[in-house]
């Protein structure tokens, strides 16, 4: 279970995140939506610890991300994250992108570790890539080849943050079924995404973020399709 | 009028006794890139410290080696740490000024190839779990080399070219060292020379080309 607790973030004296609270349950599929700045991708930088709070509290698992003598590297084991810009590693083939964390941060043997990788490759449709370099792949192979680096971990959570938002228009379909078919093998995510009847689709719940805050949460009918606040309604009307 | 005639016979005879001068030459040129490169990762990550002492050090460091002559360098290693009682023998004088340069040099070098590396890809391996030193050693360095690979061998060249200041601290097993003792006995200045000249030259293009076939082989992506 992740729950956040009236998370407060600044960058400087801008302050990002303004008392944001949330639970996502183990099973579940979270999607957040919102403009450009509303806090939704610093959020998910929060819950894995890659940028500290400056109010409030996150607890993976009960584990305090944010308290002192926190393992943050072990933490991370368990929250896999993709990013908008999937950063493959250039220097290592699809498959050793993929081996790399297994081996050194998990000690599996290499057997073992290209097993997990083959399996998870393949599983997100790059089985006959695994020799060749990242820059050999279009960007939705790249964001796949993101995916499976996470899964290879075996997370419990994911977090996505706007991974189809720097794709070519025809790639992004084969990135939201590899989502699609996480979401139905029942993986925990948390979903940011301006992909609003994708979220509707695949969502358990919707939240909307707004200038830092989280101004509706529910059911993708409730919030996308009934949504209540001015803010809301106004935005999904401006991207639908 | 030139009134000098060339004897290149005794020149070419004593071309195997240069050639293993060249071959100590370019050991030390080696080992002076391995210690210089191991230090030059420390000082451009000094150069980036926030911690003074290691910023001070490394700047320093880097200071003296590109602003100073490289056989200032070198003299200090031999009668500089002598005037304080550490005497070091030439050979290890020599390679510990040619290392302490390359580092100054390298630490520069490596400093502008790191900045090339986006801070996202430190960002993803770190999300995997992998702290902040593997993150480094497995992503970051690797990706740093590639794009200082060119300018790393100009430095092995310009190493082994700085071999040749050995003479001036009493190294006379190197190439310069051989070709200077040959010269004190006969007085053939010019022939013996101009052969080392040839063998340094085929040196340096040797390693140039070796390196081109190196990256050639290890930079596939």
């Amino acid at each position: 279970m992740i729950e956040l607790k009236d998370v407060r973030k600044s960058f400087g004296s801008l302050e990002v995140l303004k008392g944001v609270s949330l639970t996502v349950q183990k099973g579940e599929v979270l999607s957040v939506i919102g403009g450009s700045g509303s806090g939704k991708s610093t959020m998910l930088m929060c819950i894995n610890g890659l940028e500290p709070i400056q109010g409030g509290q996150i607890l993976v698992d009960g584990t305090d991300v944010h308290a002192r003598g926190t393992d943050l590297n072990k933490l991370r084991q368990k929250i896999g994250i993709v990013f908008q810009q999937w950063n493959a590693f250039p220097h290592l083939t699809v498959l050793e992108n993929v081996m790399l964390a297994p081996r050194k941060v998990l000690g599996k043997s290499k057997r073992e570790a290209e097993e997990i990788a083959v399996r998870q490759l393949t599983h997100v449709g790059l089985g006959e890539k695994l020799k060749v370099y990242p820059s050999k792949l279009s960007g939705g192979q790249q964001q796949r080849m993101a995916i499976a680096r996470a899964l290879a971990m075996q997370p419990d959570y994911m977090l996505f943050d706007e991974v189809t938002s720097a794709l070519d228009p025809q790639l992004v379909g084969e990135v939201l079924d590899t989502l699609k078919m996480l979401s139905e093998e029942g993986m925990t995510m948390i979903l940011v995404t301006h992909e609003i009847r994708f979220a509707r689709d695949v969502s358990d719940r919707v939240a909307f973020f707004h200038k830092g805050l989280i101004h509706e949460i529910g059911t993708p009918e409730q919030v996308i399709g009934n949504p209540q606040k001015p803010e809301t309604i106004e935005f999904l009307k401006s991207v639908l | 009028m030139l009134n000098y005639t060339f004897h290149w016979r005794p020149a070419l005879n004593a071309l195997p006794d240069m050639l293993s001068g060249a071959l100590v030459s370019l050991q030390i040129a080696v080992l002076s890139m391995v210690i210089g490169v191991m230090f030059a990762v420390f000082l451009a990550l000094g150069r980036q410290s926030s911690n003074k002492l290691f910023y001070g050090v490394s700047t320093a460091w880097v200071e003296l080696a590109r602003n100073t002559p490289a056989l200032f360098q070198v003299y200090m290693t031999y009668f500089g740490l002598g005037s304080f009682g550490i005497q070091l023998d030439s050979y290890v004088a020599l390679l510990a000024g040619i290392a302490f340069n390359n580092a100054g040099y390298l630490a520069e070098t490596f400093r502008g190839g790191l900045r090339a590396i986006p801070h996202t890809q430190t960002r993803a391996a770190r999300s995997l779990g992998m702290s902040a030193p593997q993150a480094f050693r497995l992503i970051v360095l690797p990706q740093m080399f590639r794009i200082v690979f060119y300018p790393m061998s100009n430095q092995m060249v310009w190493a082994l070219l700085m071999t040749s200041l050995g003479v001036t601290v009493g190294l006379n097993t190197d190439l310069t060292g051989v070709t200077q003792d040959l010269n004190v006995r006969t007085f053939r200045t010019f022939e013996y020379f101009a052969l080392a000249a040839v063998i340094y030259y085929l040196l340096a293009k040797f390693i140039t080309l070796s390196s081109r076939l190196f990256a050639w082989r290890l930079f596939r992506y």
